[in-house]
């Protein structure tokens, strides 16, 4: 069984994203459980600027060698700024899912979302209960 | 691989395997009402019988092989050199099924590879799938692809009335129930009609090229307006005629898609036809269909898989480019063998033919009293005749006189124009035949009621 990192500082969701709040914004992505399941990243379809996110609705997707994955917003807000970085590097979710792999950064409409999110520990319970 | 049925020794040893000891057993589990109804169905025919059936309803057709043809708008009798049956014929293309498994598809995916390689050097475009059914389909998949490429946000597709009548209508009945509004082709509306309707919730404007009349707009500055505006320019061509004009690509189109049946594909009585699509690189995960790919084996060796899946409903099921993951393998290798026997040189020639052929019948029908071709616009291999009776009985005089299948109805699609005939004249119709068919056309009640044979 792989040992996934969790960092503490973070909150996460059941559908394996991650989002890490400062003040009134937020930076969100994919877990190194997701990115660990989906293998290599082959590409990323990222939102526009502007966007608006609603808690729980699918926001971007992902496709690896071996599948196509939706990604769900963990919060509701505003897209501030977007990693484009990842359109011509998409493997950087898999090498530094919680760095450089960020996916979007909102405003947060919303800052109560992120109070039934799981903390570090119950999401590592969830990923050891699917492993 | 083999392709043979089960003999009763097979279907005993397969009961006998897993323990049932009859067919009827096998079945139990369905309820005995519904377990082998009664089928009210005739008794089986011999394969002599059925060939004597099939021959007699086939001999019913008028076909291009023993009439003199004109008739266009959307299938055209082309040249197809033998050499395409002599490949399409050979069971191991004929039945091969879709390339799942690349180690077994090598032969089936190097075609679609090479077909698709032709497609994107006809139409100067980057990227083109494997095909869809129909050049109708391809424009339905195109609106398609700009409404994912927009995410949504762009909602109005201008659609050219000169693009054929039957395109337009699939593309409609394809995206009936969601939020595409398809506007500009129910008037006559010129290009620079269509630029003007372009706006910011235009996700596509589309253009025929040649147009169903068989003419060739004026695209300059189309591209520009369309682009200028922030929306993708498609384009619906003939393929035969980018043997002698511009390339889509040339001309700034971001998608180019069409019909594929005059390459190398018989007229059939409608089917099965090929639509093909071609598009820039950077919309290539928007494609629906599929999409073979060049890679190398694990010893290092070339090979062909279909890439790109995790576009398709296998893996992406609802969130899939398009419900429609098949294509037209068969054909495309039709259209692969076509281009390569006719090569460019071919095509051009066969592009050629046809064109001048075109203009010595219009030339030559224009002169007739009575009729008059419509020269307002540059054509490539079809031409508006008005003519001075409906477009109907012309046909039927024509065939019964003259066995002369003849052009096409424009009155059923255009209101506006009643007793106007679309006529196709390519490179397979001969001098005589186009002569006969004016002589047919100058003067048809000095024949109508006569006894005439030909």
């Amino acid at each position: 069984m792989a040992e996934w990192k969790t960092p503490e500082d973070l909150k996460y969701t059941e559908n394996d994203e991650w989002i890490r709040v400062s003040g009134n914004t937020a930076r969100i992505g994919l877990t190194d459980y997701a990115q660990d399941n989906l293998s290599d990243l082959v590409f990323v379809e990222l939102p526009d600027v502007g966007d608006t996110l609603t808690k729980g609705e699918v926001f971007a997707s992902v496709e690896s060698v071996k599948a196509a994955s939706d990604v769900y917003a963990p919060a509701s807000g505003k897209v501030i700024a977007v990693n484009t970085a990842l359109d011509n590097a998409p493997e950087t979710i898999n090498s530094d899912p919680y760095g450089e792999g960020w996916i979007v950064e909102i405003e947060l409409s919303n800052p109560a979302d992120i109070n039934d999110l799981l903390d570090a520990a119950a999401y590592a319970k969830h990923c050891a209960s699917r492993a | 691989m083999t392709y043979i049925p089960h003999t009763d020794a097979d279907r005993e040893a397969m009961l006998a395997a897993i323990g049932v000891s009859s067919m009827d057993e096998l079945f139990d589990r369905v309820p005995e009402s519904l377990r082998f109804p009664k089928l009210d169905l005739p008794d089986g025919l011999s394969e002599l019988e059925v060939s004597a059936e099939m021959r007699g309803l086939a001999a019913a057709n008028a076909h291009a092989g023993d009439y003199a043809i004109f008739l266009g708008a959307g299938a055209y009798n082309h040249f197809v050199p033998s050499v395409v049956n002599h490949i399409l014929l050979r069971g191991e293309f004929y039945t091969a099924y879709t390339p799942y498994q690349p180690e077994l598809s090598q032969g089936t995916l190097q075609a679609i590879f090479e077909y698709q390689s032709m497609m994107c050097a006809l139409t100067g475009m980057e990227v083109a799938n494997a095909s869809h059914y129909d050049g109708a389909t391809s424009l339905a998949e195109a609106a398609t692809l700009a409404r994912a490429h927009f995410r949504g946000k762009r909602t109005k597709i201008i659609l050219s009335p000169g693009i054929h009548p039957q395109y337009r209508a699939v593309a409609r009945t394809y995206h009936q129930g969601n939020e595409l509004k398809f506007v500009g082709d129910k008037g006559s509306a010129t290009i620079p009609d269509l630029i003007d309707m372009l706006d910011e919730d235009t996700a596509m404007l589309v253009v025929a090229y040649p147009n169903f009349f068989g003419q060739i707009d004026d695209f300059s500055g189309l591209a520009q307006a369309v682009h200028d505006a922030g929306a993708l320019l498609c384009m619906v061509v003939d393929p035969i005629a980018l043997g002698l004009f511009k390339s889509p690509g040339e001309l700034g189109a971001d998608i180019v898609v069409g019909e594929g049946q005059p390459l190398g594909i018989p007229l059939s009585f409608g089917g099965p036809y090929l639509g093909f699509f071609a598009t820039r690189k950077k919309y290539v995960r928007q494609i629906a269909g599929r999409i073979v790919g060049e890679t190398v084996d694990k010893h290092g060796r070339r090979a062909y898989v279909m890439t790109l899946r995790p576009r398709e409903q296998d893996i992406r099921r609802e969130k899939a480019t398009s419900n429609i993951c098949t294509n037209q393998g068969l054909m495309a290798l039709a259209a692969c063998v076509y281009m390569s026997a006719m090569g460019k040189h071919g095509l051009r020639r066969a592009a050629e033919l046809s064109y001048h052929k075109a203009h010595y019948a219009a030339e030559q029908i224009d002169a007739l009293e009575g009729y008059s071709v419509d020269r307002s616009k540059p054509f490539f291999k079809e031409f508006v005749v008005t003519c001075p009776r409906p477009v109907a009985e012309l046909n039927e005089y024509l065939f019964d006189h003259w066995g002369i299948i003849g052009g096409y109805d424009l009155g059923q699609d255009y209101p506006d124009r009643a007793n106007q005939m679309l006529i196709a004249v390519t490179e397979m119709n001969t001098k005589e035949e186009i002569d006969t068919l004016v002589e047919a056309l100058r003067d048809p009640d000095a024949h109508i009621g006569h006894e005439h044979t030909h």
